[in-house]
């Protein structure tokens, strides 16, 4: 089954000046449990397609369908996870806390039985010990464990992440990204992953779709033949290099 | 030379900056007090020297023991005056609160309203508190209602500018969650706004003080306004003198304790703590 499909998604923002079309007849499918990279250039509506899956935005045209239904029903059956650029935690709460604000809001009390408490998702994440600390008191790669921990909880079987280690240095981006595919190896998510780092896309993602900006549509779809598991060494092999090369080479056309 | 030399040496470096810390934070205690000291004894001295008469301004001496001399009737007249502050402040904080509330969850009500209030909030207290004071008369209730509404504004304009400033990744986090209004609202403005709804508090604690006060200055019989104008007429300058050193230690205890009860709230921002 496909976990998200668009079918010719159209996106328009009416400002007070003008009418910007973010998404333009943008059709995907992305199988259950794969590992999907965006990349393109800013502005270009990357943003725009998560939120569209996510039900935050509504297209002006065309249809969404996530895990066979819709996706406000996706939502509301907290089937989707979203991870944010600046970690998005609530400073007044704890670690532990932040991880578990899903089970305060939205009707949905208490957890799936076998799912992953927040403890164990703190643990998953590499923060054990870490749960009674104040967000202020970590650094920005432990807040963005915290928040894909908080992400986790309940199970969702997609994981929206919008550029989430965009804003840490490369070493702490390293570790997370290794992390990040040991996690989806464990939790079987289908994982849908902005950056604008063509290493990030090419090192993380099993396919990476290429949006081309103004309007924002798919320019192409570039599968990523890496063995699997993939370690951070593998990005000095010449296989990597070349794949990584060609996306260069197309993101420039986009 | 033995290899740990340097090592040693870094210690007792340590052990000097600390001491130097421990000066440093020793003086910033008492340096305001030789500050404030020094200030009385020119004040003192000024006015024994150039035989400044009583009634135009007191020696500091003549104020001290004039305060204890009257401590028991400067406190009868504190009691009211504080009542209506604490009575105004809680009153005219609470109206506040509820109408940011309003104002946040039904935007064409703020946008009718929030401008006026942004207007009257810019009129200076002193300007307000006569036109209140011919508008609601004598006896204690106008006196609270005059400090309720002085609050009622800036805490008013703060509430909805902290309500408002939830982040908009905070807001789309709680909309993937499916959060209901009042889930988001209980959950994340509150919370959010609180920084902001402290700092009007904490202006609040002395404008509620003041209001209280220039509610006395016409037609009261009692309170620390009605002392300072009696005591104005009558020339006594030493009583004026006790009366606004009372006034201003009941509105700097106020402000104080809204300090602590933020100290102990606001734990997660690092700009109060
Ligand atoms: N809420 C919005 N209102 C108006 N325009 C928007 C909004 N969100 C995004 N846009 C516009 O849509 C385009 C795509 O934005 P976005 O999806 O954020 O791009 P990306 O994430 O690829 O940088 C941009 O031109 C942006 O200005
Ligand atoms: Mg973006």
């Amino acid at each position: 089954m496909l976990a998200v499909e668009c079918s010719n998604v159209t996106v328009r923002f009416l400002s007070e000046r003008q009418a910007v079309t973010a998404l333009s007849d943008v059709s995907i499918g992305v199988e259950e449990g794969s590992f999907l990279t965006l990349l393109g250039p800013s502005g270009c509506g990357k943003s725009t397609l998560l939120r569209v899956i996510a039900d935050i935005v509504q297209p002006s045209g065309g249809s969404v369908r996530v895990l066979g239904g819709t996706a406000d029903a996706a939502r509301r059956e907290r089937q989707i996870g979203f991870v944010f650029q600046d970690a998005a935690l609530l400073p007044w709460r704890s670690v532990r806390d932040n991880v578990r604000l899903p089970l305060e809001v939205g009707g949905k009390r208490t957890l799936k039985p076998g799912s992953r408490t927040a403890e164990e998702l703190l643990a998953l994440v590499g923060l054990a010990g870490w749960e009674k600390a104040l967000p202020h008191e970590l650094s920005g790669g432990m807040r963005q464990r915290v928040s894909i921990a908080r992400a986790l909880l309940g199970g969702p079987r997609i994981l929206l992440m919008d550029e989430p280690f965009g804003a840490l240095d490369e070493i702490t981006r390293d570790r997370l990204n290794e992390e990040l595919l040991r996690i989806w190896r464990e939790t079987g998510t289908t994982i849908l992953f902005v950056t604008h780092s063509i290493h990030e896309a090419a090192f993380l993602g099993q396919n990476v779709l290429m949006l081309a900006a103004r309007p924002g549509r798919v320019r192409e779809i570039v599968p990523i033949d890496l063995p699997e598991p993939r370690s951070l060494a593998q990005r000095e092999t010449p296989g990597f290099t070349r794949q990584a090369a060609h996306l260069r080479a197309v993101l420039e056309t986009c | 030379m033995d290899a740990h030399a340097p090592h040693i040496e870094a210690l007792d470096d340590d052990a000097a900056w600390r001491v130097a810390q421990r000066r440093l934070a020793w003086q910033r205690r008492l340096l305001p007090l030789v500050g404030a000291g020094s200030l009385l004894f020119v004040w003192w001295a000024l006015i024994e020297f150039l035989h400044v008469k009583p009634f135009i301004a007191p020696s500091p001496v003549v104020v001290l023991t004039t305060l204890i001399a009257k401590f028991p009737m400067l406190m009868d007249n504190l009691r009211p005056t504080a009542i209506e502050a604490l009575c105004g402040f809680v009153l005219g904080n609470v109206a506040a609160i509820a109408t940011a509330t309003v104002f946040v969850h039904r935007k064409i009500v703020e946008q009718a309203f929030f401008p006026v209030a942004v207007l009257i909030n810019s009129i200076p207290i002193v300007a307000k508190a006569p036109i209140l004071v011919l508008l609601l008369g004598n006896g204690l209730s106008p006196k609270i209602a005059i400090a309720g509404i002085i609050c009622f504004f800036p805490t008013l304009v703060n509430m909805v500018r902290g309500l408002e400033s939830v982040s908009p990744q905070a807001m789309e986090l709680m909309h993937v969650l499916s959060a209901s209004k009042s889930e988001v609202f209980f959950k994340l403005r509150l919370q959010t706004s609180l920084p902001f709804l402290f700092s009007s508090l904490k202006i609040a604690a002395s404008t509620a003080t003041v209001g209280a006060i220039v509610g006395e200055w016409i037609g009261s019989q009692e309170g620390i306004g009605a002392l300072i104008i009696q005591a104005t007429y009558n020339f006594d300058a030493a009583l004026l003198y006790a009366t606004v050193l009372c006034g201003s230690f009941f509105s700097v205890s106020f402000f104080l304790v809204i300090r602590l009860i933020e100290r102990a709230v606001v734990r997660w921002d690092a700009a109060a703590a």
